[in-house]
């Protein structure tokens, strides 16, 4: 045991009560100390003498020095048994002390560690301060000693040795002589071969490096080039010779093999006659039923409506025309809505507000996108079909307009909402009395400059051109169409193909009697003077605020042909308002790939109004296939069929029918049989086939309400919209019934004065409705009424056929009847 | 002239297309198309007759084609073979 003065005891109960030690009573683990007087011990050592506990260290016990002894619990029996004794005074007090002092040594430990680690928390806290290298001398570590013994050093100085020859000894010629060897001594030296005792001993280690390497192996190959080659083979079917195939025909082999095989090609041929074998009855029936169509499918949606306060006010909407290739831009012209009398009134007055032509967009119902400047009132304009951004124009007073909105298309394309994003046009002088009209146009032009630089008002476009007045319609122009542009006109009315592929003529009719045909691209080139081209070079820094694309009609423009239809027995001329061409162009069967195809290639390509060039002088292919007759609707309510090409005797028209009591309003062909015809009058509406005389196949009865407008739906053959003039809009039906509309459907409040049909997508159709009051509506068409139903065409074709052989029928029986009578 | 008429008579029929008469080796000795009509349908339909005949003559050889109906969207193409010669008729059945 390393503690001497420590001694193990073992305390019995008995002791324990005496002592009062009892464990886990008196001592316990924490409280492990106990004082026992010194005389208590000796008592009880001599009571007890042997049993007591003490006994073995009675001995100590007498000698301790002080008064009390410690006796110490050991619940861990550290020593050997639960109590031990502390022998000596030190001891005693050093258990009885340490731990205050443990504590206390502990408690300064802890307060010197607080501190330390505070100054280290600081220590820390403190950024880490970069301290740069110091150069320190070079402590030595023993390594020179190293070093020395591996450097390599000549151990003795190298010897040096010069040895030298007179110079006249070099080259010297030498002569050689023999000598005996053996017969002068020491004049050889033997060196006899020994065996050297190295060069038998036997190599046991030998020092050997080994390396990995990959194994690399160089081999090369040549592979045949196949390379692709442009070969070609020409072939003909062998054929026989009219000769031999006589021959053959006539041989007897083919009789027998024709009698052979007739029966029974003409059994399949007169199986497949009484019926279609694989008609799919079924699917048939199904398509049947959808379209008699439920009556609550076919409506008009209201999808926006376009009016403006500024321009509109007090005025009319005579024409609205769709974009042909952006999407949801349309142009409307707007006319003051005045009766002849009260124009007669103001015709001296200086209208303050210029008429205008509105373009809107679908996404900006409040703003107008663009406008272009009128001369007069537009009664009817058009987009050309080539290039959608040349618009032909018929004004009030005869003259016919173009502009050109090349500027603005990409204005127009990107048409957006917000209402500051409009474009200001470049605002310059230009020389007035070189190009055009004085007063007004300065005035439009300061007050649409006025307006520009306040940047809400849409951009104000002045047109291009105008006709020259002395040779335009001397009455209003009421109806405008651009020839397609497979043909063009020369001047005798003969058709001719057209070189340019772009729309080049137009088609005019007023009711002044007569109908003009003009062509846009002058008739000769214009000259220059010195003094034109001197005014001009002036003019290079100035940009005119319109484009100069027909400069060269500019007032001069006379038309093509004149065609003045008169009535054969009375001096008094036919007065048309509508006029509708075989041959016309239809925005209307556009598919989605053909819109975006031509979206494309209209990006890449300039106008190709631009390079138009005056027609060659070489001869045009004639085109004898291009029907030059026409349909034309008058004012007195008169529907005339006739022809343009100018022929010495006809000047006449070939058919004329009074079948309308009012003016007529449309003339229009379908767009899905080239041969029929819708006119609209007052009162009534009748459905014509080309080339049919006696009469209309349908004619509708008077309505209460007057037919202000009509127009066949673009994508169902048997479905048109009729305008009233109490607002509402008749959608009639030949496939349902013939005698009413299929459905009416109330617009607005004032008069229809155009409807014109769109496709803008595959589910997307829209019908604009422009009223008296100046207010656009457009409305998109409903999915019945705009898809038609699989055999309707047919169905319709069948219709118009059935009506045409009732037409001829009932010719035949009044023939008939004729004869009867007068036998 | 028999052979005519008879030809006649089967062009005669309700929605006879056109009629062509072919020789064993494919080449075309009366036709009512057009030339390069006749050539086509010629040189298509006598391949096209010599394999349905071999196929039919593969699975039996006792067997043998005595006639070939192709049915298409459009129309119906008949053809009658013979050890020589190849009829074919182009019928449009649907109303």
């Amino acid at each position: 045991i390393g503690h001497p003065e420590i001694f193990p005891l073992v305390f019995t109960t008995q002791t324990q009560e005496i002592f009062n030690c009892r464990v886990d009573e008196d001592v316990t683990e924490g409280n492990c100390f106990k004082l026992i007087k010194k005389e208590d011990i000796i008592e009880d050592l001599k009571a007890r003498a042997a049993v007591s506990d003490f006994h073995p260290v009675k001995k100590i016990v007498l000698e301790y020095p002080g008064e009390e002894l410690l006796v110490v619990f050991d619940a861990q029996q550290q020593y050997g048994q639960n109590f031990y004794l502390v022998a000596t005074e030190e001891a005693k007090e050093n258990l009885l002390k340490p731990p205050e002092i443990a504590e206390e040594k502990e408690q300064e430990k802890e307060q010197e560690k607080e501190k330390d680690d505070d100054e280290n928390k600081e220590g820390t806290l403190e950024e880490p301060v970069y301290k740069p290298l110091v150069r320190k001398p070079w402590v030595s570590l023993g390594s020179e000693k190293e070093v020395e013994e591996e450097s390599v050093k000549d151990t003795v100085s190298k010897i040096k040795y010069l040895i030298s020859r007179a110079r006249r000894k070099f080259g010297a010629p030498v002569t050689f002589a023999d000598k005996n060897a053996s017969s002068v001594k020491d004049s050889y030296i033997e060196c006899t071969s020994y065996q050297d005792k190295t060069f038998s001993i036997k190599l046991l280690e030998k020092d050997v490096g080994a390396q990995v390497v990959p194994k690399v192996r160089e081999n090369s190959t040549q592979t045949k080039w196949t390379y692709p080659k442009n070969a070609a083979t020409q072939y003909f079917p062998r054929a026989f010779s009219d000769e031999e195939k006589q021959k053959s025909l006539s041989s007897k082999k083919l009789e027998g093999f024709i009698t052979s095989v007739l029966l029974r090609m003409e059994i399949a041929l007169q199986q497949n006659e009484i019926m279609n074998v694989f008609f799919d009855d079924w699917r048939a029936l199904a398509e049947d039923e959808g379209s008699y169509g439920s009556k609550s499918d076919i409506y008009l949606k209201e999808y926006q409506s376009f009016t403006d306060l500024h321009y509109l006010k007090d005025r009319t909407i005579s024409c609205v025309c769709w974009h042909p290739n952006i999407y949801g831009i349309i142009a409307e012209s707007a006319t003051e809505r005045l009766s002849y009398d009260e124009r007669v009134d103001l015709s001296g007055k200086l209208l303050l507000q210029k008429s205008v032509i509105v373009f809107w967009s679908f996404s900006d119902p409040l703003h107008p996108q663009l406008m272009l400047e009128c001369p007069e009132d537009i009664y009817c304009f058009q987009f050309s079909p080539s290039d959608p951004n040349i618009i032909a124009g018929g004004c009030f007073n005869g003259q016919v307009v173009l502009w050109d909105i090349s500027q603005y298309e990409e204005k127009l394309r990107n048409a957006k909402s917000s209402a500051g994003g409009v474009k200001k046009a470049a605002v310059n002088l230009v020389n007035a009395s070189l190009l055009n009209l004085q007063l007004y146009n300065c005035m439009s032009r300061t007050r649409g400059k006025i307006a520009q630089q306040c940047g809400t008002e849409p951009p104000l476009m002045r047109y291009c051109a105008v006709s020259s007045i002395e040779y335009s319609h001397r009455a209003i122009i009421t109806d405008i169409h651009w020839l397609p542009d497979f043909f063009e006109v020369n001047r005798m009315g003969a058709t001719f193909e057209n070189r340019a592929e772009i729309c080049v003529q137009l088609v005019t009719c007023s009711p002044d009697c007569s109908i003009l045909f003009w062509d846009i691209r002058g008739t000769k080139l214009p000259v220059q003077t010195l003094s034109e081209k001197a005014k001009e070079e002036k003019i290079i820094d100035v940009l005119p605020d319109f484009p100069d694309t027909f400069k060269h009609l500019d007032l001069t423009w006379k038309p093509l042909i004149k065609i003045s239809l008169c009535k054969s027995d009375t001096s008094v001329d036919y007065s048309p308002v509508r006029i509708s061409l075989r041959e016309e162009y239809y925005h209307y069967k556009t598919s989605d790939k053909v819109q975006s195809l031509n979206k494309l290639v209209e990006l890449t390509k300039e106008s190709p109004y631009a390079e138009i060039s005056v027609p060659s002088g070489k001869v045009l292919k004639v085109l004898d296939n291009i029907s030059t007759n026409f349909f034309v609707g008058t004012e007195d309510g008169e529907i005339i069929y006739s022809d343009w090409k100018m022929e010495r005797d006809s000047k006449k028209p070939s058919q004329k029918h009074a079948v309308h009591d009012g003016v007529v309003h449309t003339v229009q062909r379908s767009p899905f049989f080239k041969d029929i015809v819708l006119s609209v009058g007052s009162w009534n509406f009748a459905i014509w086939k080309e080339g049919l005389a006696t009469g209309p196949i349908l004619q509708s009865s008077c309505s209460a309400v007057r037919y202000t407008v009509g127009q066949w739906s673009s994508t169902r053959p048997g479905v048109f919209f009729i305008g009233r003039e109490d607002g509402t809009i008749d959608i009639w039906d030949l496939l349902e019934k013939t005698h009413e509309p299929s459905q009416f459907q109330s617009i607005s409040i004032s008069m229809i004065t155009c409807i014109r049909p769109w496709i803008a997508s595959a589910k997307q159709h829209f019908l604009a409705v422009s009223d008296d009051s100046g207010v656009l509506h457009v409305l998109e068409i409903s999915w019945t009424l705009s898809h038609p139903s699989s055999n309707e065409h047919a169905s319709v074709l069948h219709y118009f056929e059935r009506e045409v052989e009732y037409q001829q029928y009932y010719e035949q029986r009044q023939e008939f009847r004729t004869k009867e009578r007068i036998e | 002239a028999e052979v005519e008429e008879t030809l006649k008579r089967i062009q005669a029929h309700k929605g006879v297309v056109g009629t062509i008469v072919v020789n064993a080796e494919g080449i075309p000795i009366r036709t009512t198309l057009d030339n390069s009509t006749t050539v086509q349908y010629a040189g298509l339909l006598h391949q096209l007759t010599m394999k349905a005949r071999s196929t039919v003559r593969d699975i039996d050889p006792q067997n043998d084609l005595t006639f070939l109906r192709i049915r298409s969207k459009k129309h119906e193409i008949m053809v009658a073979p013979d050890k020589e010669y190849l009829l074919i008729v182009i019928q449009n059945p649907c109303e």
